[in-house]
């Protein structure tokens, strides 16, 4: 095995990847004979990875986050409880764990807008929404959100007007943050499940809002 | 450290990108790396925060060319190395030196557990908060030359104590196994003004959380 700077070929093969962010070709092959190597040793077991991977590729991700959203905006005691103990809130509907150990809850208002980043790192509240996407850990992201967050917001198609108060959570500590998006208009009538798939993964970043538009858009589908 | 992952407000880092659909891994190695990395057992030889320090520690022009969890990668790499769970010679030839071996401190069925346990690093122990809510502090403007988690856009600013989050571990001396040093955390509310000067709105303002140590009172 090489030792991980010693490069190699780079290859542009990953589609994600910036342009300066090649990864090198033999990686794939330098931890697959990491692993083996841990496994042989009996320092990790290789059933006890796959269910690490399952959990975060089957169970764990922004869906989760959405029950939360959509159980705030129809439960008006929950959203209460959500925003004074956002992680006894969150655990009432079975969510929390590593990276969300400690929650806050941000709601975004007429008034205010919340987005969350993670300047140091990638902080991000797992249990509610994932493992981070790679664009929230960065460079751009973690470099502007903090000095042009509305540049970063119209990025992203959310225009906010000046009246507008933009607040940003730098992740320092072990604090997790998630928004609670304003529920939108025109969802009176649907119900808590429907109100769930309308909620986004970058609504409870605080890099998204949920227009109307989207909302009637799902609701005419369903209905047809 | 002043180092290059204390980016908030830096500029010419290009484009942000975001993947429609974008997979939870990008490649299976990714995957591999992540679990790994989650399942060895540190036996207190590397907790949270000694390990952001070991990514902060990569050369920087390796930092800001490197993906994610190549980075999580090299990290593990010389993780393994310096606490001696596994020698260069394994490494290189790939197979175990002789001898008893070891038990995973972690199977598949303690996994779900292991996940919802997570690990708090709020400490239950009675610690005098030094500030309140509504209390007007300064970032100290220090240099660490080791870990800590508070950014240089902040250092020298004035802002507001917004809410006392409770006791938590102390970043820069934890890192370093110096101790757990508990302290109360805040979120401390700087005008963006106060950051960024006038290009600012004057209506936004970002929120840091940060530890007694970080501030002090004016």
């Amino acid at each position: 095995m090489t030792h991980p700077h010693d490069g190699g070929g780079h290859h542009h093969h990953h589609d994600h990847d910036h342009e300066h962010q090649a990864v090198p070709h033999d990686l794939a092959l330098r931890v697959k004979a990491l692993e083996s190597l841990l496994v042989d040793k009996g320092l990790v077991d290789r059933a006890a990875l796959d269910a690490i991977v399952d959990a975060y590729e089957t169970r764990i991700g922004p869906r989760n986050g959405a029950r939360v959203v959509a159980r705030a905006w129809v439960d008006p005691d929950y959203r209460s409880r959500l925003l004074t103990n956002a992680t006894a809130a969150i655990a009432e509907l079975g969510y929390g764990g590593g990276q969300g150990e400690d929650m806050v809850v941000l709601e975004n208002t007429p008034k205010v807008h919340n987005m969350v980043v993670c300047t140091l790192c990638s902080c991000y509240p797992w249990p509610v929404l994932g493992l981070p996407p790679v664009w929230y850990k960065s460079a751009p992201y973690r470099s502007r959100a903090v000095i042009d967050p509305r540049g970063v917001l119209r990025e992203f198609g959310v225009e906010l007007p000046d009246e507008v108060e933009v607040r940003v959570w730098d992740s320092t500590a072990e604090l997790r943050y998630l928004v609670l998006p304003e529920r939108p208009a025109g969802t009176e009538s649907m119900t808590e499940d429907e109100l769930a798939e309308l909620v986004t993964r970058d609504s409870m970043i605080g890099t998204g809002r949920i227009n109307t538009k989207d909302a009637k858009d799902t609701k005419d589908r369903k209905g047809r | 450290m002043n180092g290059v992952h204390d980016m908030g407000g830096m500029h010419g880092m290009g484009p942000i990108r975001p993947e429609p659909n974008e997979p939870v891994f990008h490649a299976a190695w990714e995957a591999r790396v992540y679990a790994m990395t989650r399942a060895l057992r540190s036996d207190g030889k590397w907790n949270l925060d000694s390990g952001r320090h070991e990514i902060e520690q990569l050369p920087p022009a390796d930092y800001l060319r490197m993906t994610y969890y190549e980075k999580w990668f090299a990290r593990l790499v010389r993780r393994v190395l310096r606490v001696g769970l596994v020698t260069r010679d394994e490494l290189d030839s790939g197979h175990p030196a002789p001898g008893p071996k070891a038990t995973p401190g972690l199977t598949a069925h303690m996994v779900p557990a292991m996940i919802a346990r997570g690990g708090s690093a709020r400490r239950e122990v009675a610690a005098e908060p030094t500030f309140a809510v509504g209390d007007r502090v300064r970032a100290r403007n220090i240099h660490p030359a080791g870990h800590t988690r508070l950014p240089r856009y902040a250092r020298g600013k004035i802002g507001t104590i917004d809410r006392d989050h409770g006791v938590f571990v102390f970043p820069d001396t934890n890192a370093q196994f110096l101790g757990e040093n508990p302290q109360h955390v805040y979120s401390v509310r700087f005008l963006a003004r106060e950051l960024w000067g006038d290009q600012a709105s004057p209506r936004d303002s970002v929120y840091v959380d940060l530890w007694d140590a970080y501030l002090e009172r004016i």
